[in-house]
């Protein structure tokens, strides 16, 4: 077999594992903690008799191991479970929630990866002069303040005082695709500012790392200009450090969706999550957990893969 | 002191105010926590230095009292993650072998899936108080501090000290404790700085949620929380921690700045 292919399946390998793990720590999370899912639903007044009953239909008079095996068998073959609150197959909810979530995770994506490695190059060919600073200190701002808050701002000043975008995300699939951006503008406004942050920072870091670099001092020593010096001899070089820097945070982008979300009413994954949550809701939150760790996990395979493949270094470990 | 260079002063005196805050909220509040003083969002006035929040109660001692709330579990979530943390990462470091390979396995597996997903998954059977909070969010971070105690320790175990140490006899704790700690202490102390940060910044994504820390205890996220139908009608009462947040979180990243440029020539920094 060719050695990048058997890398590829070593590490497809590795993450089917490790989400295995994954969901069995959902589980494990909502399952052996102290404290009884069937009291916690009910609250303290419930009867022993109703107790019973919720426990007899949530199956937990079984072992949590059978258990466990029957909800991953069922979850792989797409069958989520029946949410407690309503009744319905929570496949059926998941499924446009999760469109809608990828479509705004998505807008958001294509705007900030860009955008944070321009601003990355940029920071570094002006490196410790005002732009630079000036890039420093509005990201430092921006990963100092929670995502919530960063969308309250922005909802008071452009959606409120100036009136530019409404002030809530609602999008139904009627809507024409102008119309869908007009109203997830502010929350991929919110999603980006975060992101780009994380981004730019870590780019700049990356980038900054190769320019130490002897070719980089010989590039230099040669006449090239600024920017060719950064463009041809250190953005080659950083190109895998950046691909891992914006898949990590691709991955924190599907996080930040989760708050972004209720932020804005947004009819999406993360609103679902939070909602059940609070209605102490066990199996949507399991089957929720185990799509975001999902995502989170392949993610991250990628940006594995997208490293080895871009240094060939990385190709043959010791 | 006088070679403090003025961001770390300006990020010292202004974390050192929170902290004074935090600690004696019960003077420096105008009104009672939960007292309701006057009419629903009332603008600020001399009587309301901030105005009035969503059932009257006065915004600025609500703030004073939240960042008591918010600063005493980030604090103490900050404290537990780096024990329990820092202590894994030093006996995986020292022991090596099997128990440094279950230890950092585990780690991986859990840094796996999203901290915050992972933390509303188990606080959807936890029964939601301020001790629960804590322990979540401690045990959820100290993964993080695993890594670094244990990245930091590999390399000092392997100093001639430590062989030295290990020849003579000496325990586990012992070297542990009198051998590591001293010098991994500088690179985890700047780390400690943007734990706690990430703390606030957990505590008030979870309060917003309202999965944190229930009313009528005031803190920061849970006043976004219950002001946040005022946005709409350009009441900005929802905003206030926002400043605070900022300006903390700025404030303790300076001072963290510092104290790592001050480490990174003595021992090859976060490495």
């Amino acid at each position: 077999m060719h050695p990048i292919l058997k890398i590829i399946a070593q590490r497809l390998a590795l993450s089917t594992l490790l989400l295995l793990a994954a969901s069995a720590l959902i589980f494990a999370g909502t399952e052996i903690l102290p404290g009884d899912v069937a009291q916690s639903i009910l609250g303290q007044s419930a009867t022993e008799q109703s107790l019973a009953n919720l426990r007899e239909e949530l199956g937990l008079n079984e072992p949590a191991i059978s258990r466990y095996f029957s909800w991953l068998g069922n979850a792989l073959q797409g069958d989520l479970g029946i949410a407690l609150t309503n009744g319905q197959q929570i496949s059926e909810s998941v499924g446009s929630r999760l469109k809608n979530t990828l479509f705004l995770a998505g807008w958001a994506a294509i705007i900030s990866v860009p955008l944070a490695i321009f601003l990355g190059l940029l920071a570094v060919r002006y490196r410790d002069r005002w732009p630079d600073k000036l890039i420093s200190a509005v990201t430092l701002t921006s990963i100092s303040i929670p995502e919530f808050l960063i969308g309250y701002l922005l909802m008071y000043f452009i959606a409120v005082k100036l009136g530019w975008f409404s002030s809530v995300a609602l999008i139904n699939d009627n809507m024409s695709l102008l119309e869908k951006l007009n109203a997830i503008a502010l929350p991929v406004m919110v999603l980006v500012l975060v992101v780009l942050a994380h981004m730019m920072r870590m780019t700049r870091a990356a980038i900054l790392n190769v320019m130490q670099s002897a070719y980089i001092e010989t590039a230099e020593l040669k006449g090239l200009s600024g920017f060719n010096v950064i463009a041809k001899h250190a953005f080659p070089n950083a190109v895998a450090p950046i691909v891992n820097v914006v898949m990590l945070n691709l991955a924190y982008l599907v996080v930040g969706v989760v708050v972004v979300e209720v932020v804005f009413v947004y009819p999406g994954m993360g609103q679902y999550l939070v909602d059940h949550v609070s209605k102490r809701d066990v199996p949507v939150v399991q089957a929720c957990g185990l799509i975001f760790a999902a995502v989170y996990i392949g993610l991250n395979m990628i940006a594995d893969i997208v490293s080895i493949l871009a240094n060939p270094r990385l190709r043959h470990p010791k | 002191m006088k070679n403090i260079p003025i961001s770390a002063m300006i990020g010292l005196a202004f974390t050192g105010l929170y902290f004074l805050m935090a600690i004696f909220a019960p003077f420096i509040a105008p009104y009672g926590m939960a007292e309701i003083v006057g009419d629903v969002w009332e603008p600020s006035s001399s009587k309301y230095l901030l105005g009035t929040d969503s059932i009257g109660r006065d915004l600025l001692t609500r703030m004073i009292y939240g960042g008591r709330t918010t600063i005493w579990i980030a604090t103490a979530a900050t404290i537990l993650s780096f024990t329990t943390g820092s202590i894994l990462g030093f006996i995986a470091a020292v022991s090596g072998g099997w128990v440094d390979q279950v230890l950092s396995r585990f780690v991986d597996l859990i840094m796996s899936i999203p901290s915050l997903i992972f933390a509303l998954v188990v606080l959807s059977v936890m029964p939601v108080t301020i001790t629960v909070l804590i322990i979540v969010m401690g045990l959820l971070d100290s993964t993080r501090v695993f890594r670094l105690a244990r990245a930091v320790a590999v390399d000092i175990a392997v100093m001639d000290y430590v062989e030295a140490a290990r020849l003579r006899g000496e325990k586990i704790r012992w070297i542990i404790f009198r051998e590591i700690l001293p010098n991994a202490l500088s690179p985890l102390v700047a780390e400690m700085g943007l734990r706690f940060i990430f703390m606030v910044l957990f505590v008030s994504t979870l309060s917003f949620l309202g999965l944190g820390v229930q009313p009528p205890q005031a803190d920061w996220g849970g006043i976004v929380k219950e002001n946040k139908e005022g946005i709409v009608y350009g009441i900005p009462a929802a905003l206030a921690p926002a400043f605070a947040i900022a300006t903390l979180s700025i404030s303790v990243n300076l001072v963290a700045d510092w104290v790592l440029n001050r480490t990174t020539s003595l021992k090859g920094g976060r490495g």
